[in-house]
């Protein structure tokens, strides 16, 4: 197949990317090391989150793509439209969701506020004594590495996808495989996640290390995927290391149960202390979590740049490189907005939002 | 040491030398020694031995535990169904 475009990556976004170019007409050819990502690492927690407005409208747009989707889905890619309840610990943080549905409603975005009561009734699981929740019901979950392997599938005879580690991008965009042999198309795509700077090292990319955990099956303990809503304030500390309360009920009864966040670690080492700190989080609001067992724990690496938005848009000096990275902590939500605005501006169309917000920026010169 | 532990295996009254792990208790009442389902219905069994695969996990005594590292009580209650 002489490809029009090649994408680097079969994580979801550069599922989601070949995905979209490929409806736009165009034949993909994609490119993965299988050295696995964070696509495999992840919650798949799909979240409409505000923390500024071009989240909201990339995280709403994604989301609202995903559940157009869900219905052709297959089963194995487990989506399930849970919901998200944003907890509040206290009436300050159940001023915090009254401001967060506003924030929402504005945006055309359906939510709910649950006092104390109902959300006792919507979650009896969780400790007494909490102030409430905002529930917001078109939030959902999935299971990230089917759903890239589905997204590529839908391409058809329109995506190819070969196994090689993309080595070096040559000054005139042909890629130098790590075989030695090259490839080239008209347009690259760069969306090879926290690997994004070893063919590109002046992205502004950190890695930011997470750990998770697993349960055995315990169907029905937990019905919505269930965040603190002081997730906000402690998962977007530039620097030093955070844990969240972040329970997620798997479709077999399993608890997914995160997050912690740490700075420029690569190592893939499960971190006994951060794991407790982690866990004991998750007590403070799940107390009968301390009687279920432990399947496994593991860690993956978000990519996260330092506004926090991914960078979508044309690389300024490198020919026929477009980027598709640094989707941090949000990248399976964020695939599918980030993939339409992408292949609209690769093949001259109009997205549905204003692209500016995430062209590439804080690039690092070129080292003479 | 000698002596034996006298458990129950999904109702079943099972002998076993003391000290064995449950795991080879599920071997003694029922051949290949399955611990549980899996969620598209295929039988399971313990694995590693060793605490790993978590292919082992049955309820012993109302609590999910791994056969391969629980060692087996008198009295003790091991139930296979998940
Ligand atoms: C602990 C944790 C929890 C998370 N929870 C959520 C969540 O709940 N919701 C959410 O939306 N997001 C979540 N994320 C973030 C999300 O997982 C990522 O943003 C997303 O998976 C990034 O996808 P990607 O396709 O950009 O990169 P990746 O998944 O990392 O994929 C990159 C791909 O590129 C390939 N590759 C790398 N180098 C090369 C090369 N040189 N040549 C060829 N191929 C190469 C790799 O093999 C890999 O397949 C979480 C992340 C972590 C770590
Ligand atoms: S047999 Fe592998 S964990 Fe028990």
């Amino acid at each position: 197949m002489d490809a029009d475009v090649i994408v680097i990556g079969a994580g979801i976004v550069g599922a989601a990317c070949a995905h979209a170019l490929a409806q736009g007409g165009r034949r993909v050819l994609v490119l993965d090391a299988r050295i696995g990502g964070a696509t495999g690492a992840g919650m798949g927690h799909l979240v409409v989150m505000d923390d500024n407005p071009a989240e909201l409208a990339l995280s709403s747009h994604s989301t609202a793509q995903w559940r157009a989707l869900a219905p052709r889905m297959g089963e194995d890619c487990a989506y399930s439209a849970c919901g998200t309840l944003w907890i509040a610990a206290n009436e300050e943080e159940m001023a915090e969701a009254e401001r967060k549905q506003q924030r929402l409603h504005e945006h055309g975005i359906e939510s709910r506020l649950l006092g104390a009561a109902a959300l006792a009734r919507a979650e009896p699981a969780l400790r007494k004594g909490l102030a409430g929740a905002l529930e917001v019901p078109g939030d959902g979950i999935l299971y990230a590495p089917n759903a890239a392997r589905w997204l590529l599938a839908q391409g058809g005879d329109s995506i190819r996808v070969e196994h090689a580690k993309v080595g070096a991008i040559e000054d005139d965009g042909t890629l130098r495989l790590a075989d030695g042999s090259r490839r080239a198309a008209p347009q690259i795509v760069l969306a090879n996640g926290i690997e994004a700077t070893t063919l590109c090292p002046e992205l502004p990319i950190r890695p930011k290390k997470g750990h998770l955990l697993i349960t055995d099956r315990y169907p029905g303990t937990v019905n919505h995927q269930l965040v603190e809503l002081g997730y906000v304030t402690s998962a977007h500390h530039s620097d030093g290391d955070s844990v969240a309360f972040n329970v997620q009920p798997r479709p077999t009864g399993q608890l997914l149960i995160g997050s912690s966040r740490q700075f420029d670690s690569t190592d893939p080492a499960v971190e006994a202390p951060m794991l407790a700190r982690m866990l004991q989080r998750a007590l403070d609001y799940l107390p009968g979590l301390a009687d279920l067992n432990a399947v496994r724990s593991w860690t993956g690496l978000r990519a996260a740049t330092p506004d926090g938005l991914p960078l979508l848009g044309q690389h300024p000096w490198r020919e026929k490189l477009w980027l598709a990275v640094g989707h941090e902590g949000l990248g399976v939500t964020t695939a599918p907005g980030s993939a339409h605005l992408l292949a609209a501006l690769m093949t001259g169309g109009v997205p549905e939002f204003d692209a500016a917000p995430y062209a590439p920026r804080g690039l690092l010169e070129r080292s003479a | 040491m000698s002596g034996e532990t006298l458990l129950h295996i999904d109702g079943q009254l099972v002998r076993v030398k003391a000290g064995s792990s449950v795991a080879a208790a599920l071997r003694v009442a029922g051949g290949v020694g399955v611990a549980r389902t899996s969620v598209t219905g295929q039988p399971r069994a313990p694995f590693c031995g060793m605490g790993v695969c978590q292919e082992c996990r049955v309820f012993i005594d109302g609590r999910r535990r791994l056969a391969c590292q629980t060692v087996c009580a008198e009295g003790m209650r091991v139930e296979t169904s998940e």
